[in-house]
């Protein structure tokens, strides 16, 4: 599981991916009782039913929502849950389903481009500190242990404080402190692969370094990486929220589900729904990809300890 | 022991440095001038204003420079003034930091001693109804953000129950009781989450220790398993769990951020999201800088702790 600030643990692989595993089938000493492995499934596949309605409303969202996330009605402010206001209305009198319907679109955008940037840095750096070694791994390593001392929200709140608040600013801040995660786990496994037989036959053979990198390497990273790209969709779906709760990213209308409940909590004694509604979503969107994570480390690979 | 410590001192020096830069650093983000921010939104300042400000905050020197003074102003124990208030930090974080260090202090607690007692009888009693317990809090708990579970804590204790107030901050040396009464829900906030985790590390570390040969041989040699438990599972399986509490802990205080700013505490984390809002770009540096410090050192004492723990590392060279 992952998760760094706001409810997360470590990714830390204190076990890196052996590259020699194949060779020696020792069973792994899990003695999981029939039904645990049940709710284990089962929890993954409810996780993954969560992140496919998630991504279809935050593709569609918008098309399917009954009103603009935006549309005040000023008659209806604060309605309860019912009738024309599936979710109740907010303090604008503006829907809440529709803006949450909106707001997904927001939090996935975010969540697909942090990941990504973290993604492709990560895995960059990673590769190069992990194969190439020297002085090179050593100031990676060391600018990665710089990053990783500061807390995540709080070097994303930091970042976000200089350049500016704005939704891209809000996606760089969440990638980069999240970096460091990915290019752990790259360089990990990198080390120990770069021992591997088959790399150094390649090597011998007269492969360039990109070629070792591309075709021998980076395929044997795919695992790992799936997982901790559905983890950490989920730290940057909760780290968004966080934020927009906090006021940056986005400017008001817009509907963050984050900056949805922090505008409603001067409401919550008279209608708990505007705030609680979109929370449950974060909650949900979240817990989804913690869910199918965890699964999916559990059918790649369980040896993987993030 | 000594070269341990030693070599875990020297290995901390250039992540200080690192961190030093990077908080250095960050000022220089601020697209255009933060001189023309640190007057205010007069847009009228005229340049030998502006220059003068420049200048008095040193943004008129070339960086290497500006970074050698600051560090050694840092050093000093002075981390600059507030654009806005013109104060110290130094003194508003003196005054500002026992707040948080306090939140941090009963959130890591809240958080600890529900994780280690249920994590340890989840896994003891491997599919029972503690473990399912441990299971499902936790997937809840690391997913619901602060703000969430502060949001719904104040709904119910403090809007439906009325048992504590909302917001509002007493001091702990004024009024004890009064002080863990407003530091009860923000602390539970910034806690539970953080228990989840913990709970979850707690449980799968003593789940692999239990599977090893030598539990297995203290058990076929007739110990009582409480002994078993305290000797050979729990000590083992401390390592791990030390591990991601310094770590989480230390994270707590990104997380107090949020939740200092929803219950008013006037600790260093509304501090700095206050001077977000008015673009006082040395407090954020400064606190940036002093959190970062904390990790740090937290680090070195989970270090230590090791060493603590497994006296194998006692020993070795």
């Amino acid at each position: 599981m992952h998760q760094v600030d706001a409810g997360s643990a470590p990714l830390t692989v204190s076990a890196p991916v052996d590259a020699g595993r194949a060779a020696s089938p020792e069973p792994v000493h899990r003695r999981r009782s029939w039904l645990r492995g049940l709710l284990r499934q089962r929890l993954a596949l409810t996780g993954l039913l969560i992140v496919a309605i998630y991504v279809v409303v935050a593709i569609v969202g918008g098309w399917i929502a009954p009103f603009s996330f935006s549309a005040q009605h000023v008659p209806d402010r604060l309605k309860p849950p019912g009738g024309a206001y599936l979710l109740g209305t907010d303090e604008f009198g503006r829907d809440i389903l529709s803006r949450l319907l909106f707001g997904a679109g927001i939090s996935f955008q975010v969540g697909v481009i942090a990941v990504g940037i973290s993604g492709i840095a990560g895995v960059l750096l990673g590769l190069l500190a992990g194969y190439v070694g020297g002085w090179l791994d050593a100031v990676l390593t060391l600018i990665m242990d710089v990053v990783f001392a500061f807390p995540a929200v709080l070097l994303a709140i930091a970042i976000i404080a200089m350049l500016g608040s704005s939704l891209a600013n809000v996606m760089l801040a969440i990638g980069v402190v999240n970096t460091p995660v990915f290019m752990r786990v790259v360089r990990g496994s990198t080390l120990s692969l770069h021992q591997a037989t088959y790399v150094e036959a390649a090597v011998s053979l007269g492969a360039s370094t990109p070629r070792v990198l591309a075709r021998h390497i980076f395929p044997n990273l795919t695992a790992p990486l799936i997982v901790l790209a559905s983890l950490n969709f989920a730290f940057a779906v909760l780290t968004e929220a966080s934020l927009s709760f906090l006021g940056l990213g986005n400017k008001p209308p817009s509907p963050s589900w984050g900056s949805m409940v922090s505008s409603s909590y001067g409401f919550l004694e008279i209608a708990p729904w505007a705030a609680l509604f979109p929370g449950l979503a974060i909650a949900l969107a979240v817990l989804g990809f913690n869910l199918l994570g965890d699964g999916l480390r559990d059918a790649l690979d369980p040896r993987l300890r993030f | 022991m000594r070269t341990y410590l030693l070599a875990r001192l020297v290995l901390v020096l250039p992540v200080l440095f690192g961190v030093s830069v990077v908080t250095f650093s960050l000022i220089r983000l601020v697209p255009g001038d933060p001189a023309t921010v640190a007057l205010g939104p007069d847009s009228r300042a005229r340049p030998e204003d502006i220059a003068a400000i420049r200048a008095s905050y040193g943004l008129d020197e070339p960086a290497p420079v500006q970074y050698v003074r600051w560090i050694g102003h840092v050093l000093g124990g002075d981390l600059g003034k507030s654009f806005r208030s013109g104060r110290s930090l130094t003194e508003e974080l003196a005054l500002r930091l026992p707040v948080t260090i306090e939140l941090t202090v009963l959130a890591a607690v809240f958080g600890l001693v529900p994780a280690l007692l249920v994590g340890i009888l989840a896994a003891v009693r491997r599919n029972s109804g503690a473990d399912y317990v441990a299971t499902v809090s936790t997937l809840v708990g690391i997913s619901v953000p602060n703000f969430l579970l502060a949001t719904l804590l104040v709904l119910v204790f403090s809007l439906w129950l009325r048992w504590l107030p909302p917001i509002g901050y007493v001091e702990l040396n004024r009024d004890p009781l009064g002080n863990l009464r407003t530091m009860l829900l923000p602390a539970l906030s910034l806690g539970l989450p953080f228990a989840a985790i913990m709970m979850r590390i707690t449980r799968s570390s003593v789940l692999e220790v239990l599977d090893q040969d030598h539990v297995r041989v203290a058990r076929a040699k007739g110990l009582p398993s409480t002994s078993v438990l305290r000797r050979h599972v729990l000590r083992n399986a401390a390592i791990p769990v030390i591990t991601v509490a310094g770590i989480q802990v230390a994270r707590l205080l990104g997380g107090a951020v949020i939740v200092e700013s929803i219950f008013g505490l006037p600790g260093i984390g509304r501090f700095v999201f206050e001077a977000i809002g008015t673009r006082d770009y040395p407090v954020v540096q400064g606190v940036t800088l002093v959190v970062a410090l904390a990790f740090v050192i937290v680090s070195l004492i989970v270090d230590l702790l090791y060493a603590v723990v497994d006296p194998r590392l006692r020993t070795a060279s």
